[in-house]
């Protein structure tokens, strides 16, 4: 039976050969906008899942590092739309995809046309980081019905009823905010990720991946016994910009 | 609790009739809004982060537990009228009133303490944050009137404050940074985004995230995710209550009209609060103008904006078709943004106010007009209330016009200086 495109994201995660997920975030067309789409197949040659970054003005859960590529992306012309349609016109990409990004972006281009483009363009789910449960149903009603993935996103402060109801509603993997505050800027991860880890595991039936502040092999390490996958944005990000190689970047992270 | 996932709707249609008009402003004076949702009818919402939901949560309680707590609200009321000077002044404006044959009223927020209306709100929240054991307070600003407000408030309550303040601000408002500096608080330059008010709004929000549970975040105006916008109101309606029993004492009758300045709307919906039900009382709210009609010339939101989301709230917006946030110009830092409070868009869309805007040239000349024939400086942003009412009151002639002066224009020293020239 063919799978959902939600499906597909949940199984590049359990799939993964040495038992962690890498799920790396790159800003789409930063900092090279001719150069994404061969950016983005060397990043889903290692990377399980991929998370397109969708730019947007006002980035406010987001760090220096992806607001310096939020804003130069959108200097150089990168739309959603753009993002849309070099993804339609691209073969060969090897993971699965995922559109990470504000929703007022999303809102202008209009669900349901997204939702289509979406479908058209291969891509597999969302992550909208200003769309809480509260404000999300319209929204992930139309993803559903394309069964696409509106990915939830649960935090260290997330209470385990409100957690629980997260879980479910979910689709792809469950997205565990590691640390309390904004991508890429953690100098260490909180000592009691583990366990807080282990909580959302307990409510999540889906795969679990934790991000914000990953920046390390032993990081990596630390949290492959307690994650599905690891979500590597930022970090990432500066490698690019310093103009290394992102597969080497990658393996680098999975090495034991 | 969290609302049940049954209870949600599809909420985001702004293309309303005219019945559903009339039913809107019927909840909306019932105070039936914002509904559980945090919603005035289509807009508002609560689009924030899921690391600040917790934190909003424990917000919306501290709202049930004390807003409307006799105990709280004696404390509340004590010090306005104590410390911060309320009631605030009804000025009968003898000149303006001569010079464009009108009855000409002002209702005077730069005389409450600190200079502006900003310390209803910050005082409010203040006793809000002490109440739910904050041990720092966050705060962005536009003009500065808001960060002194919060960091003259903190210092009252004794907590800790933190003002988020853009570049560009902090230099065309340098007379509040140096107040903010002597009240206690902690100024942190932004260097990110648009270096205004905007930006300084992101930088707050992300200092947030970071410490939700130990931080509180007073939000300066009307706008934000719920329930900010529904707080910030009714800790400003004094001014709209407090105005309305002063017209019918000392003009002996309602207004005619009701005039404010709207940026993100603060003062304007607390004024607008006092009048709503009077249907005979035409309400305006204007808008900052700028220098021109094009992208990036002015921050008129209501005028030429289309719905959108920002800083956590569904309202009208100045942005591009890509969902791009635009830049916005006032000669006024405190107008000088993309957005606009969801209540505003509301009484927009249902037509309940009408908003207009005043450009930056129009703003200068009705600060030296009320400078020139009442003895007042207002400040820039409440120059642009002025100019509207101006504008009114020449299609309007022989009506008595309540004028909502927001703020004193000590601060705009160094805009004047440079747009006026040295003057000495």
């Amino acid at each position: 039976m063919k799978l959902q495109p939600h499906e597909l994201i949940s199984e590049a995660i359990r799939k993964a050969q040495n038992g962690i997920a890498l799920v790396p975030y790159i800003t789409a067309g930063y900092p090279d906008k001719d150069g994404f789409i061969d950016t983005l197949k060397a990043v889903a040659k290692i990377g399980h899942v991929v998370e397109v970054g969708v730019p947007f003005t006002d980035p406010m859960a987001d760090g220096v590092t992806i607001q310096r590529a939020s804003h130069a992306a959108i200097e150089s012309g990168v739309s959603l739309q753009w993002i849309l349609e070099q993804l339609s016109a691209a073969k060969g990409i090897e993971a699965p995809l995922v559109l990470m990004g504000y929703l007022n972006p999303m809102l202008a281009y209009g669900i349901d046309r997204l939702a289509d483009a979406a479908v058209g363009a291969g891509v597999c789910g969302f992550i909208i980081p200003d769309l809480p449960f509260e404000e999300c149903e319209p929204i992930r009603a139309v993803f559903e019905r394309r069964g696409l993935a509106l990915i939830q996103l649960v935090t260290p402060a997330t209470p385990d009823i409100r957690l629980a109801q997260l879980c479910e509603i979910g689709r792809g993997f469950t997205y565990a905010v590691t640390v309390t505050g904004i991508t890429g800027e953690a100098a260490s991860l909180p000592s009691d990720v583990t366990r807080y880890l282990d909580r959302v595991k307990l409510h999540s039936s889906l795969p679990v991946c934790a991000g914000f502040g990953i920046r390390t092999a032993a990081d990596v390490r630390m949290l492959g016994t307690h994650a599905d996958g690891v979500i590597v944005g930022s970090a990432l990000v500066e490698h690019l910009e310093g103009g290394g190689s992102p597969e080497e970047f990658l393996e680098s992270l999975l090495a034991t | 609790m969290f609302r049940p996932f049954g209870q949600q709707r599809e909420c985001m249609h702004t293309d309303i009739t005219a019945a559903e008009k009339k039913d809107l402003l019927k909840r909306l004076l019932g105070g039936e809004l914002p509904d559980e949702q945090g919603r005035f009818g289509p807009f508002g919402g609560c689009y924030a982060p899921e690391t600040l939901i917790p934190a909003l949560e424990r917000l919306q309680q501290g709202i049930d537990q004390y807003l409307h707590d006799p105990e709280f609200i004696a404390r509340f009321n004590n010090e306005l009228n104590q410390w911060a000077g309320r009631p605030t002044s009804l000025t009968m404006a003898r000149g303006l009133s001569n010079s464009w044959g009108a009855d000409v009223y002002l209702k005077r927020e730069d005389l409450a303490h600190t200079g502006a209306h900003k310390i209803n709100n910050a005082l409010g929240q203040a006793l809000l944050a002490k109440k739910l054991g904050a041990k720092r307070v966050i705060a962005e600003t536009g003009a500065g009137q808001h960060g002194v407000a919060t960091a003259a408030a903190c210092a009252r309550v004794n907590i800790p404050c933190v003002v988020y303040m853009g570049a560009v601000d902090i230099e065309r408002q340098a007379p509040n940074v140096q107040r903010m500096y002597q009240l206690g608080a902690e100024v942190i330059t932004v260097q990110s985004g648009d270096r205004t008010l905007r930006a300084a709004i992101n930088e707050a929000f992300r200092d947030w995230v970071s410490d939700p549970d130990g931080s509180y975040y007073l939000l300066g105006s009307a706008v934000g995710p719920h329930p900010y916008p529904y707080l910030v109101r009714e800790l400003q309606a004094v001014i709209g209550r407090e105005a309305r029993s002063q017209m019918i004492d000392i003009a002996g009758n309602l207004p005619d009209a009701a005039i404010a300045c709207v940026g993100g709307g603060s003062n304007a919906i607390g004024l607008f609060h006092g009048f709503l039900a009077d249907e005979q009382v035409t309400l305006i709210g204007v808008e900052a103008g700028g220098r021109g009609t094009g992208p990036g010339e002015h921050s008129a939101t209501l005028s030429s904006g289309r719905p959108g989301v920002l800083h956590g709230c569904y309202s009208m917006l100045l942005h591009d078709e890509q969902g791009q946030v635009q830049e916005t110009h006032s000669v006024s830092a405190g107008l000088d943004y993309p957005g606009v409070g969801p209540e505003h868009a509301l009484l927009h869309v249902i037509g309940r106010v009408t908003y207009t805007s005043a450009t930056d040239e129009e703003a200068l000349a009705a600060l030296q007009e009320c400078c020139a024939l009442e003895g007042i400086l207002p400040a820039l942003e409440s120059a642009h209330a002025l100019a509207g009412a101006r504008l009114w009151a020449e299609d309007n002639p022989g009506k008595r016009i309540l004028i909502g002066l927001s703020g004193r224009g000590d601060k705009d020293m160094p805009v004047l200086r440079k747009v006026q020239g040295d003057g000495t």
